[in-house]
């Protein structure tokens, strides 16, 4: 009954930290932005506008709960859910800091392929509330999550088999360990740079973010596989593109940042909640940055560079590390 | 009743039911979801065998990246209604046919529980990655080549037959 309970505070605290995150994200998302555009951005509720993700919930909450008169009124209903709980279920292997508790379910052999699967398994959210919406603008948007999802998985999985690879382990508390040795030149941004970037652009892609935010191209698809959504259901599709979005900066903190490790975090773990938790935002940031500067891809060019440019860099990277390896390269065990 | 006989009869039922749900609904995306489904179901019950790895790799493969190519292939086609006539005549021997194959699947797997009787799960082995990965490539690295041919011939196979002339 202890382990039962354990396990069931551990998934509440973590769940109000994210919640918590995401709602604080879009503000930071949309204050940052505004800087860059030479603007102020929200600034109206509460002091310099730290309420407005509160008023906004609130807005939400109080709309109309709508449904399209020919849509599949089942999977309307279950496609934001579908979304929102593989969002969720990433945070269960991501090792927050140098503490049993904080590790979370981080030890389990077989990390990096629960989060090849959890992230498989998250486009059938933005698929079914694209089919189920009746709306052709839905479908297409739907169509696009679904190609663009399955050609750039097989490069994310390509970036994460050469850290695999890397630290002889697919558990993500081991792979932080392997990069203890060597200060920050330890870390895989390092010694995997290719597999870094590779990393972090199809992470983008997965996540359907600007310049890759095809899906939901408003010129061509007024809102994509969201246009027929509103209130609540439309605020989970939000909340899941947010919440995935700090997931997977986790995951290239990490994978590649040397994940909560940071001087003396290994004696003293409250410093290696704040390392990872500025490492997390210095990626978050980045994003944001990407977005307000990159123009979107066309689709052929997107489809294009997955297949053409991306797969077989990360296929021969995965090559070139397993032969280093082998040879014993310092540096490469 | 262990915590762990719980999980395998909730696990059972829901997999049973959507195996169910898969053959009775008259909509493909319903049974592409009940499918999808039945494989999650199946890798819980893969976990409870202790084997992490065959079970992350039924949801990555087959849940994650076979299925979402069938849900794309129904929505891209509207395929979703199932309107086809009774039998198509040139399908009439394929009814009987998949009775009698049933019929002798449900007398095996009666036969197995009854003669030889419901016992305790093979012996606990180490199947994580790498205890399989060793014995992919030494004990079993010629079934894994011929396995990976295969694939890559019915991979060319659907390259040459989508190929237009030009």
């Amino acid at each position: 009954m202890s382990l039962l309970l354990d396990v069931v505070l551990k998934v509440v605290v973590v769940l109000f930290a994210v919640l918590t995150g995401f709602a604080y994200l879009t503000l930071l998302e949309r204050k940052f932005i505004s800087r860059l555009q030479a603007r102020i951005g929200p600034n109206r509720a509460g002091p310099a506008g730290l309420l407005q993700p509160l008023a906004e919930a609130l807005k939400l909450i109080l709309k109309e709960s709508f449904v399209p008169s020919r849509a599949d009124k089942f999977m309307f209903f279950l496609a934001p859910i579908l979304s929102v709980i593989p969002a969720l279920m990433l945070f269960a292997v991501i090792p927050f800091g140098n503490n049993d508790v904080l590790q979370l379910a981080s030890h389990v052999p077989v990390g990096v392929l629960l989060v090849a699967s959890i992230i498989g398994t998250a486009v059938y959210g933005i698929a079914i509330a694209g089919w189920s919406s009746n709306n052709k603008y839905a479908s297409l948007g739907g169509l696009r999550a679904a190609a663009q999802v399955i050609s750039y998985e097989l490069a994310f999985g390509l970036a994460m088999i050469a850290v695999v690879l890397m630290s002889s382990s697919a558990s993500l508390a081991d792979i932080v360990t392997a990069q203890f040795g060597g200060g920050i030149l330890g870390w895989f941004i390092f010694r995997q740079p290719l597999a870094a970037s590779i990393f972090a652009i199809t992470a983008m892609a997965e996540l359907a973010r600007a310049p890759f935010d095809l899906v939901e191209a408003e010129q061509e698809l007024t809102a994509g596989y969201m246009t027929e959504y509103g209130g609540m259901k439309f605020a989970l599709f939000y909340m899941s593109e947010y919440i995935k979005m700090i997931a997977l900066s986790g995951l290239f903190v990490t994978f590649f940042l040397g994940g909560w490790n940071g001087p003396f975090a290994q004696e003293f773990w409250p410093l290696s909640l704040l390392y990872f938790f500025i490492k997390v935002l210095a990626c978050l940031l980045v994003m944001v940055w990407v977005r307000a500067t990159l123009p979107r891809l066309r689709y052929d060019k997107l489809m294009a560079f997955g297949w053409k440019g991306l797969l077989p860099l990360a296929l021969a990277n995965v090559v070139v590390t397993a032969a280093l390896i082998v040879s014993g390269l310092p540096g490469y065990k | 009743m262990s915590a762990e006989f719980l999980v395998f009869l909730v696990v059972a039922l829901i997999s049973v039911a959507s195996a169910l749900g898969l053959l009775l609904s008259k909509n493909a995306i319903y049974a592409a979801m009940f499918l999808i489904l039945n494989m999650v179901s199946l890798a819980v019950i893969y976990l409870l065998l202790n084997a992490p790895f065959i079970a992350a790799v039924q949801v990555a493969v087959y849940a994650g990246a076979i299925m979402v190519l069938f849900v794309f292939v129904i929505m891209l086609l509207g395929a979703e209604k199932l309107n086809a006539p009774e039998t198509r005549p040139g399908l009439k021997w394929q009814q009987p046919l998949a009775l009698a194959l049933g019929v002798a699947l449900a007398f095996q797997a009666l036969y197995v529980v009854f003669a030889r009787g419901i016992t305790a799960p093979a012996n606990v082995i180490e199947a994580g990655p790498l205890a399989i990965g060793r014995l992919l490539f030494t004990t079993y690295l010629f079934p894994f080549e011929v396995a990976s041919i295969l694939l890559l011939a019915a991979m060319v196979g659907a390259v040459v037959l989508t190929k237009k002339d030009n």
